[in-house]
């Protein structure tokens, strides 16, 4: 399967129409180099793909690099099992919330992974020797007789077929009452920060049992609680910087040299409310589901129900740029509210030059747009669409005005297909989208530096 | 005439939707005690907001006639608190239903007190509908009871998110209005 270069990596079983809640993706990220794709899901495994490097003859042309090969499995491993919380009598899901890589400074990778309640670290690294000739143990691990050994042997290293290993490092857990939803690796490359509703943590990557508090927002009185945090994330290059969103639609930007609780925010950046647009489902849909930094650490890039949102760092009075997602959806929140599609929480990303910005939709749509033009267009993960080598085509959904053919109408738009979590390769063009529970890898050919249009 | 037949079409319709979403909100509340991986903190509090706002504005919409004759006039209080007077001792003059389908008799100012008489029949039935169409048996009966009691602050607010849904250009905003309101509810 390997070889062929027309084999899918996509799932092409039809006649599987149903699908394991467990097999669901929900979580997808790139490694640093971008040679390793990691995926989540429901039932607590984790999978981690390699991209393959192809031989260097056949494609070093102007402009394309080295490898510009597939994603094959690399590695499986069930980082988290389904656990029980005795004391309050509640089941712990193993779904993986999150999975962030660490920088890597060895042969070794590691990864952090969380769920609701537990982060851990996973060291996965490669074994392709193994030692021969022992002395007093013959190949299958049997102890030789001692008196037919009548000459000693060093034991050598001979290849073999490549295994990987993955094994469980540190175990960070009972650091979080309410449910994880986020981690951020810090620049230090010694911390990492893990935020639950109410509450972020910052711990050393080396010690489990210990972990510093730095925001609380828990009120005295549950009563008076009016928001939750949703994402958290450092700052790229400043290990003193992180920013936090809110449930109200708000960010803030916290610098941890100020004081040890960065419960006051250096900065707030708020939106004010446009009092025209109010509805019975205005705070449901302001709230923030994903938030990134750019590249540069100059910009952060927000995610909320119907649009994504990028900031400047230095203005906090409002964002300096506002894309619509689904628009159209506008008027049909009610209906969205009542089959419970407004509570999605959509990721959104950054291309490698900051230049692109992508987020998901629902009918397998998922939505790019260009910061320079600020044009959007409309791209679907569907494998009937989307053979190998295929070129994407764009999609539209009629919502009034001219009908083109393909236009797909908004009330046929298939609310089950969410595109959720998504990730871009760190230098590349190339995109992880997960759907529902396939996994769909696109790769810029013709022009892998450049923008994807 | 026709106007006000219509703004009162208006004034159903968001009754209804306020009252489904407020039924569906606490029917998502409570199959999420059952859910696996406990109690989602984040659902559970928008649940609960679109409940309060769902809430108020089923309250604001009952409020129509007293709205409708406070659009005219900027400050909100003063016939609120001539209503609340009024509800002593006034007797009912002009026939109940007649004002309450046609509020446009009742734009007229505070002083004009055979305007303010229906307050006690609205109260009364909203009183009754809150209980019946509102409250699901299952709750207890002590909330429609302090309802009453936080009722001149509710009407205070409940004045206020209506003016902002029929797009008066009033000043005050959405944000100040949720808070007192929560807290008000809170208490319950």
């Amino acid at each position: 399967m390997g070889e062929d270069a027309e084999s899918p990596k996509i799932n092409h079983t039809f006649l599987r129409d149903y699908v394991t809640e467990a097999d669901v993706i929900s979580t997808v990220e790139f490694n640093q180099t971008g040679d390793l794709l990691a995926t989540g899901d429901k039932g607590g495994r984790v999978v981690i793909f390699q991209r393959e490097t192809e031989s260097k003859g056949e494609s070093e042309e102007v402009g394309e690099t080295g490898d510009s090969g597939e994603y094959n499995v690399y590695s499986t491993f069930q980082s988290h099992e389904p656990d029980f919380d005795y004391l309050k009598s509640l089941e712990i899901e193993e779904k993986i919330n999150k999975i962030r890589w660490l920088p890597q400074q060895n042969a070794a990778h590691f990864l952090l992974s969380t769920n609701d309640k537990t982060i851990k670290l996973w060291k996965v690294s490669e074994r392709d020797k193994r030692p021969e000739g022992y002395n007093l143990k013959d190949e299958e691990g049997r102890l030789k007789d001692i008196s037919t050994i009548t000459s000693l042997q060093v034991p050598v290293l001979k290849p073999t077929d490549l295994m990987v290993e993955v094994r469980p490092r540190r175990v960070f857990s009972n650091g979080h009452t309410y449910h994880v939803n986020s981690i951020s690796v810090n620049s230090d490359g010694e911390t990492y920060l893990s935020a639950d509703d109410l509450r972020i943590n910052m711990w050393h990557l080396g010690i489990t049992d210990r972990s510093f508090n730095i925001v609380d927002i828990k009120p005295a009185n549950m009563e008076d609680l009016t928001e939750v945090i949703t994402a958290a994330e450092f700052h790229p290059h400043h290990c003193h910087l992180f920013v936090y969103s809110s449930s109200k639609g708000t960010l803030r930007l916290c610098d941890m040299r100020s004081s040890a609780l960065c419960d006051r925010h250096t900065k707030l950046f708020e939106e004010p409310e446009d009092p025209g647009s109010r509805s019975f489902f205005s705070e449901i849909i302001s709230s923030v589901s994903d938030v990134k930094f750019s590249h540069s650490g100059r910009y952060l890039l927000t995610r909320d129900y119907l649009t994504a949102k990028v900031w400047d760092l230095n203005m906090d009075k409002g964002p300096v740029e506002t894309y619509q997602v689904h628009e159209y959806l506008r008027s049909k929140l009610c209906s969205l509210y009542e089959n419970d599609c407004i509570f999605d929480k959509f990721e959104c990303v950054w291309n490698s030059s900051d230049s692109v910005i992508m987020t998901g939709a629902y009918n397998s749509f998922f939505r790019m747009f260009d910061r320079e033009t600020g044009r959007g267009v409309t791209l679907e993960a569907w494998r009937e669409s989307s053979k190998p080598r295929a070129v994407l085509r764009t999609r539209r959904v009629y919502s009034g005005g001219k009908r083109r053919r393909g236009d797909v109408g908004v009330d046929s738009l298939d609310f089950t297909k969410k595109i959720l979590h998504m990730a871009w390769h760190p230098s590349e063009n190339i995109i992880a989208i997960a759907a529902t529970n396939n996994l769909y890898i696109f790769q810029d050919r013709v022009n892998p530096e450049t923008q994807l249009q | 005439m026709g106007g006000a037949l219509s703004h009162d079409a208006d004034v159903m319709e968001v009754t209804a939707e306020a009252k489904r979403i407020m039924v569906v909100a606490l029917g998502k509340l409570y199959s999420s005690r059952t859910q696996r991986g406990g109690l989602r903190l984040h659902r559970s509090l928008l649940l609960t907001m679109v409940m309060k706002s769902a809430r108020d504005m089923y309250h604001a919409a009952q409020e129509t006639e007293w709205a409708a004759a406070e659009e005219q006039q900027p400050p909100t209080e003063e016939p609120t608190g001539a209503q609340i007077e009024l509800q002593e001792g006034k007797p009912l003059t002009s026939p109940g239903n007649e004002v309450e389908n046609s509020p446009t008799m009742l734009r007229r100012d505070a002083d004009n007190k055979e305007n303010m008489s229906p307050p006690r029949p609205t109260q009364h039935s909203r009183k009754r509908r809150g209980k019946a169409a509102v409250e699901p048996d299952f709750l207890p009966c002590k909330k429609a009871k302090l309802e009453q009691k936080n009722v001149p602050q509710q009407l205070i607010l409940s004045t206020v998110l209506l003016c902002e849904y029929m797009n008066c250009s009033s000043e005050v905003g959405a944000p100040p209005a949720p808070m007192p309101v929560q807290r008000a509810i809170a208490a319950c």
